[in-house]
């Protein structure tokens, strides 16, 4: 396991809120790619959280793009710098709705042709740049500004999504485990064609919860298995190791929803959904590893 | 035409505190408008809200940059923003703090916003409401009557300690 | 009801007493809160509508198409790069004579990436065939969402139409609002092209050479007809509800040497510096131009024209501008200013005029001039 570099991208004064996941992510995966990286970032928080000109707040170049542009535009640059002889990384640093939504198109066709690149997703669980709308990565019951009373509908399964086109490295992670991000960003960038990370950002603006908490909440998430860190190489499942024990026993539900106020006073039959569908997912993992 | 140039940091309710005492000016019979100058949503970033108060329409919308009151609900931002800028000579300047302030060797108003809101009880996700409380100070400072800030807050808010935070700021405004 | 709101809001009370059926949206900045106030009429039962939240802006008015294909009403808002994105919808929706109406929060194109009020991002779009309203005040952004769905719903015109307000100078700018009872003013849509079952009909298939100008000059005359269909609409308003609005709103023109012409805040703005300006002996005055499309036939005859473009178009000048121009055979002097949010005060307007140079081009802020 390769030591953890002491060089920092990410400086300091970013524009983000206290307790921001990204911000702390985005120290760790630039960390792991190294200088010779190019960040991809449509409109998302990362817009607005690198600075305003003529500043910025990350010592990489950063290629901002338009919303639903990000993995097309990737893929034209990363089929430019190997065609100018350049080992560049090429990275999407994208929130949930311009992959899971308005990007959904762009990142499916730059699957389907293997584009080398890696593509990140850290997901808040809504449209955070604009004020905390829903998206398609919102989970049942949540409470968003376009979600009153709570989503009706389920979260959308991306990584199922990005399973289907079989990428050769696809994994979960979630900013309260850093080194574990690390090290699948250090891996991700191993292979040649697309890999995806899917990240989950907890948001103290957007979930509701102290800033302080960011870490804990995190890390309850994957107490109850309802986030659950794995890898796939070649579509081969590898649960990581914070997961292992939640897997077999998960922290019931409840410890995780009552932290965050937008899930207050969700309706019992979305709580109910809710946690058939963690169940069901959790099983599905659990399955799947003990066949491996 | 009276023009109040709010600064604080986002978050911390200084565009809720120009729209209350848009709403108050209203109230109050008088034409009033209200308006941020921020960019994306961003917790903590230091944000300016203007508030204008007229006997007759409105019809400037660029931002105010010769206000008659200068509000600072958030005291860490004096090093780092210029809240004096531009402020009209022998114009007011009112500051959230506990003790006495003097900026730029002016004597300033102050009133403990926070401390009134975490002894009201006024906190909301962990932080102490100051938008309620500010209208109170500034209803003292005669910009706007009493009544017509506690009835603006209680249009805007259910929850009646934002009322008696205000009146509380009114009585406690240190000149 | 006499309340102090944002224009954002004033849009969204509009939109909830015209009762659509269908509301497709995507939310951007500075149009967020219409979409979600929006949102939550719907969840509180205030609003009975179906609200999809969709995963794009072509999406949204690809959604609204299709509601409104149903024969019933929709309505969505946006911005700048959303309605950028949903910009080859907007040519359907022309073209399907869809009565649409769409809330535009004038913002500035990227790159780079600006949030602040500019009206490059509608402009752009004059050529699809929507019509093009531009307000400045929420009051005006109320009244005139209400009249849009009655104008756009006219069997004379089924033509969408964009009500355009300045982002965060409006949008998110609190003023002072009435609201009205609408009683009859909306009347029922009846589409007469709906989808109807009994009566099967193909939809914009293909269309060879022979046929399919045809159809673009029936949306040209609809775009004329719109013309007296708005003064109609506008008259009806001004009786029922005491305010007059026109295809221009001109202050202190009667007897004005010099015209400053703009649209949405600036013109208001304008307004102040032409009080400065005749206490000073200047006589002039501020057109304030509302409708865009259809353009109005102006008489600028006879007087030295100002004209402030908050917009561009490139390899070509300011869109107003050279529309007057052509439109109206006048040699403006040309300001761009305003663009990406950038400060423009009375003072700035009243300088714009005292060294107007009529048939030039002047970009404010920039040293040295086009």
């Amino acid at each position: 396991m390769s030591q953890i570099p002491k060089e920092e991208y990410i400086l300091q004064t970013t524009s983000a809120c206290p307790g921001c996941s990204s911000s702390l992510s985005l120290r760790y995966i630039l960390k792991a790619a190294g200088p010779d990286t190019v960040l991809v970032i449509p409109a998302s928080c990362s817009s607005v959280i690198q600075g305003m000109y003529p500043n910025t707040a990350v010592n990489v170049p950063v290629y901002n793009i338009a919303f639903a542009a990000a993995a097309s535009c990737a893929s034209g640059m990363s089929a430019a710098l190997k065609r100018a002889g350049r080992e560049t990384k090429v990275i999407v640093y994208a929130g949930d709705g311009g992959t899971v939504d308005i990007g959904l198109q762009a990142l499916s066709g730059a699957l389907e042709r293997e584009t080398d690149f890696l593509y990140i997703c850290f997901d808040n669980e809504a449209y955070g740049n604009t004020g905390m709308q829903r998206s398609g990565s919102t989970p049942l019951g949540a409470i968003t500004t376009t979600t009153p009373s709570g989503k009706i509908h389920p979260k959308k399964e991306i990584d199922r999504i990005v399973e289907a086109h079989h990428p050769p490295y696809q994994a979960t992670a979630i900013s309260a485990f850093p080194i574990d991000l690390f090290h699948k960003v250090e891996k991700a960038l191993t292979f040649r064609g697309p890999s995806f990370i899917h990240l989950l950002a907890p948001c103290p603006t957007g979930w509701r919860f102290p800033h302080g908490k960011t870490i804990e909440v995190g890390r309850m998430a994957v107490k109850t298995a309802t986030w659950i860190l794995w890898e796939r190489v070649h579509g081969r499942l590898s649960v990581s190791a914070p997961s292992k024990g939640p897997l077999a026993k998960p922290v019931p539900l409840q410890d995780y929803l009552g932290m965050q106020g937008r899930f207050k006073g969700m309706d019992p039959a979305l709580l109910s959904r809710l946690q058939q569908d963690i169940e069901t997912h959790r099983e599905a993992i659990l399955e799947e590893a003990g066949r491996a | 035409m009276y023009e109040i140039r709010i600064h604080s940091r986002g978050g911390q309710g200084g565009v809720t505190a120009a729209r209350l005492i848009a709403l108050a000016a209203f109230r109050d019979g008088k034409h009033a408008t209200a308006t941020p100058f921020y960019g994306a949503e961003r917790r903590g970033a230091p944000i300016v809200a203007f508030a204008r108060i007229n006997e007759s329409p409105i019809r400037t919308y660029s931002q105010v940059r010769n206000p008659d009151l200068v509000v600072v609900l958030d005291r860490t931002l004096v090093p780092v923003v210029d809240v004096l800028r531009g402020l009209k000579p022998g114009g007011a300047v009112l500051v959230n703090s506990g003790h006495a302030v003097s900026l730029d060797h002016m004597k300033v108003h102050r009133v403990d916003l926070t401390g009134i809101a975490l002894d009201e009880n006024l906190i909301i996700a962990g932080e102490p409401v100051l938008d309620t409380p500010v209208l109170g100070a500034i209803a003292r400072l005669g910009v706007i009557s009493l009544e017509s800030a506690t009835k603006a807050i209680a249009e805007m808010f259910q929850d009646p300690k934002n009322v008696s935070a205000a009146e509380r700021a009114y009585r406690e405004v240190v000149l | 009801m006499k309340e102090i709101v944002t224009a954002n809001y004033a849009v969204a009370e509009a939109v909830k007493q015209a009762v659509p059926g269908v509301i497709a949206a995507y939310p951007i900045t500075p149009q967020t809160e219409i979409v979600e106030r929006i949102a939550q009429y719907v969840a509180r039962g205030e609003l009975a509508c179906d609200y999809i939240p969709v995963e794009s802006e072509h999406s949204a008015m690809a959604a609204c198409i299709g509601a409104s294909a149903a024969g019933v009403r929709t309505f969505t808002a946006t911005s700048s790069q959303g309605l950028l994105y949903m910009h080859e919808m907007l040519h359907w929706a022309a073209g399907a004579r869809l009565p649409i109406v769409m809330a535009n929060v004038n913002r500035a194109v990227g790159p780079p990436w600006n949030v602040w009020a500019d009206h490059t991002d509608a402009l752009s779009q004059r050529d699809t065939g929507w019509l093009q309203v531009y307000v400045a005040s929420a009051q005006e952004a109320y009244d005139t969402t209400l009249m849009a769905f009655r104008i756009a719903e006219d069997k004379e015109v089924l033509l969408p139409v964009m009500v355009n307000l300045d982002g965060f100078l409006l949008s998110h700018t609190m003023q002072d609002l009435e609201t009205l009872e609408p009683g009859t003013f909306i009347p029922a849509l009846h589409l007469p092209h709906a989808i109807d079952t009994a009566h099967p009909a193909a939809y914009a298939p293909l269309t060879g050479p022979n046929y399919y100008f045809r159809f673009r000059w029936e949306m040209e005359r609809s775009m004329r007809a719109a013309r007296r269909v708005i003064t109609r609409v506008e008259e009806d308003f001004a009786g029922r509800f005491g305010r007059r609005y026109g295809v221009t709103e001109e202050y202190r023109c009667d007897d004005a040497d010099i015209l400053v012409i703009a649209m949405g805040t600036l013109a208001r703005e304008a307004e102040v510096a032409v009080d400065m300006l005749r206490a000073e002996g200047t006589r002039a005055g501020v057109m304030r131009l509302r409708w865009f499309r259809p353009f109005p036939r102006l008489d600028l005859t006879g007087r030295e024209v100002v004209v402030i473009d908050r917009d561009y178009s490139f390899g070509f000048g300011g869109v107003l501008a050279r529309s007057l121009c052509s439109a109206a055979r006048t040699e403006p002097f040309s300001v761009i200013a305003g663009l990406g949010g950038q400060e423009v005060t009375h003072e700035d307007i009243a300088s714009f005029v005292r060294e107007r140079r009529p048939g030039e081009e002047f970009w404010f802020g920039v040293k040295g001039d086009v």
